[in-house]
């Protein structure tokens, strides 16, 4: 009799935290300053933290951070173990026959490529890139050689260290990287690859995505979506 | 940490590095290590016991449950471990929360499987995701430890079986001789004389589990390997300390700790060995018994 009572008191415990206020689960990768990183004090930050928290706060929802490998961002978003993926994610068919997008929260960017000097054949080089990105699909089909690594911080000491001509990636995620490199690295080209960058849902979750869409458009319309990516991509960045 | 640092752009040197190895993200780094220690604390005896009963089952004279015991250890030693762990950690949680989905969704209508998706109601969530970080760290630290603890089970399930076939038989005979049953025999003369016979195998088996721990990160645990990568990793202005790529000595560090903790579990290992050595009928048990 007395577990009885006490596993039903353990269950009206569980349900009551359940209805008491929806928790998002917002699941990033934590290493792609400026878009989201893991600051010194060991909590998420970046354009996409601010970004998340204002759009919680729109919609209502009350918001936790976690952070998890590039590699499996998908297979743990669709089984559950977060709820949306904040992670400078660029819109893509292949990513939607899986995932659900939002609107886009950044316009389409340039990538560009970086190396230790201007005269790199990146047509016909060995680039790096992150696994699972635009960039490494593109370098893969424009015929070069690709090597790809599980973040993107590998991918510029594969550069500085030789094991690549050149690295591939978002300009906005390069452009500190080579402007604080003291003219040790260069950006050689640009390329207009991708679309916007948008959150990634469940497809099941429709309920979500609209909230969330909702406040995104209100973001863009109050001008405060513009302010933040100003904020973080600097003052001539793409910006809706 | 201290209260020089609160503006980093302005310190240099020393005080620069004591801020720095002071910074939040270091004392998480800190943390990992105790994260390690204590999952091979506690994942050392579990896999013990799943290796005990493994054999014991092997041994058992009820043919099923033979064939469940050495299933386990063909099983299980067959599938690479990082496979097992891929597969087997998501495959857990999704049937913990099945289960739960069935006990305390009965009216939900929705199939749990939407396409790619895998949706149970909110209240089936394991753990709730409102629920505060530790819990879901706890929870992500269990799982690790019964995974672990499967994985080595098998292989000390092995060594152990192994062990027990190795007790000279006259000590079994003896024993029945006196009358003892067949479990008498196995508790108060198998058990107690294998583990000289166990020893070796199983401290291979330790020093395996303390190389294994960096597949923690696997199973979504921080631990020192993705620290170590994380803090080493070239950083830009955008953070409050910058620097080139440190990623050599954080490694190094690793290296040292590794190194450090093998090397004082071999010392602990080859104590044991001489005292389980002791009276045995063993070579290294005879010399050592002439000479004490």
């Amino acid at each position: 009799m007395k577990k009885i009572l006490l596993a039903t008191a353990a269950l009206a415990f569980s349900a009551s935290f359940a209805i008491g206020g929806e928790t998002i689960r917002m699941g990033t990768e934590g290493a792609y300053p400026p878009y989201n990183f893991i600051n010194d004090a060991g909590e998420v930050d970046g354009f996409e933290r601010e970004l998340g928290d204002e759009l919680c706060k729109r919609a209502n929802l009350t918001c936790t951070w976690v952070t998890n490998d590039w590699d499996s961002i998908i297979p743990n978003l669709v089984s559950g173990n977060y709820d949306t993926i904040i992670a400078g994610m660029s819109i893509t068919p292949e990513r939607d026959e899986v995932i659900d997008f939002t609107l886009p929260y950044l316009p389409p960017d340039p990538s560009a490529y970086v190396a230790l000097s201007k005269d790199v054949d990146v047509k016909n080089g060995v680039i790096a890139a992150q696994t699972g990105t635009i960039q490494a699909n593109y370098i893969a089909q424009s015929g070069a050689t690709v090597v790809e690594f599980a973040t993107p911080d590998e991918t510029i000491a594969a550069v500085r260290n030789g094991e690549a001509d050149a690295v591939l990636a978002d300009k906005a995620y390069l452009a500190p990287i080579v402007a604080e490199s003291n003219g040790e690295l260069v950006i050689v080209a640009e390329v207009p690859i991708g679309g916007g960058v948008g959150m990634g849902l469940r497809e099941s979750d429709t309920e979500l995505k609209e909230k969330f869409n909702a406040a995104i458009s209100s973001m863009k319309e109050d001008g405060s979506l513009t302010k933040l990516t100003k904020k973080w991509f600097g003052e001539d960045a793409n910006s809706f | 940490m201290f209260s020089f640092c609160t503006d980093p752009q302005s310190l240099e040197g020393a005080a620069w590095l004591a801020c720095y190895l002071t910074t939040g993200k270091h004392l998480d780094f800190y943390g990992a290590f105790g994260t390690v220690l204590l999952l091979l604390a506690v994942t050392a005896p579990v896999a013990l016991l799943f290796g005990f009963l493994a054999a014991m089952a092997a041994r058992a004279r009820l043919a099923p449950l033979r064939w469940l015991g050495k299933g386990y250890m063909a099983v299980v030693r067959g599938v690479p471990d990082i496979a097992f762990f891929l597969f087997f950690v998501i495959a857990l949680d999704q049937a913990i929360e099945w289960i739960r989905h069935k006990i305390l969704c009965p009216d939900w209508s929705e199939p749990v499987y939407q396409g790619n998706d895998f949706v149970v109601c909110p209240a089936a969530k394991m753990p709730l995701s409102s629920a505060p970080q530790w819990v879901h760290d706890t929870y992500s630290f269990t799982l690790a430890v019964f995974t672990f603890a499967i994985v080595f089970g098998a292989f000390a399930g092995n060594v152990l079986f192994g062990a027990m076939r190795a007790v000279p038989r006259a000590q079994t005979e003896t024993a029945e001789a006196y009358g003892m049953s067949r479990r008498q025999a196995f508790w108060r003369i198998l058990v107690p004389q294998m583990w000289i016979y166990a020893l070796p195998g199983l401290s291979n088996l330790w020093m395996i589990l303390i190389k294994a721990t960096p597949l923690l990160f696997l199973l979504g645990i921080r631990d020192i390997v993705y620290y170590a990568k994380e803090l080493g990793g070239m950083k830009t202005q955008a953070y409050a300390y910058p620097h080139p790529d440190w990623r050599l000595w954080y490694f190094l560090a690793l290296l040292v700790f590794y190194l450090a903790f093998t090397k004082v579990s071999q010392i602990a290992l080859d104590r044991l060995m001489r005292r389980l050595n002791r009276g045995q009928a063993t070579l290294g048990g005879q010399s050592g018994g002439a000479m004490s």
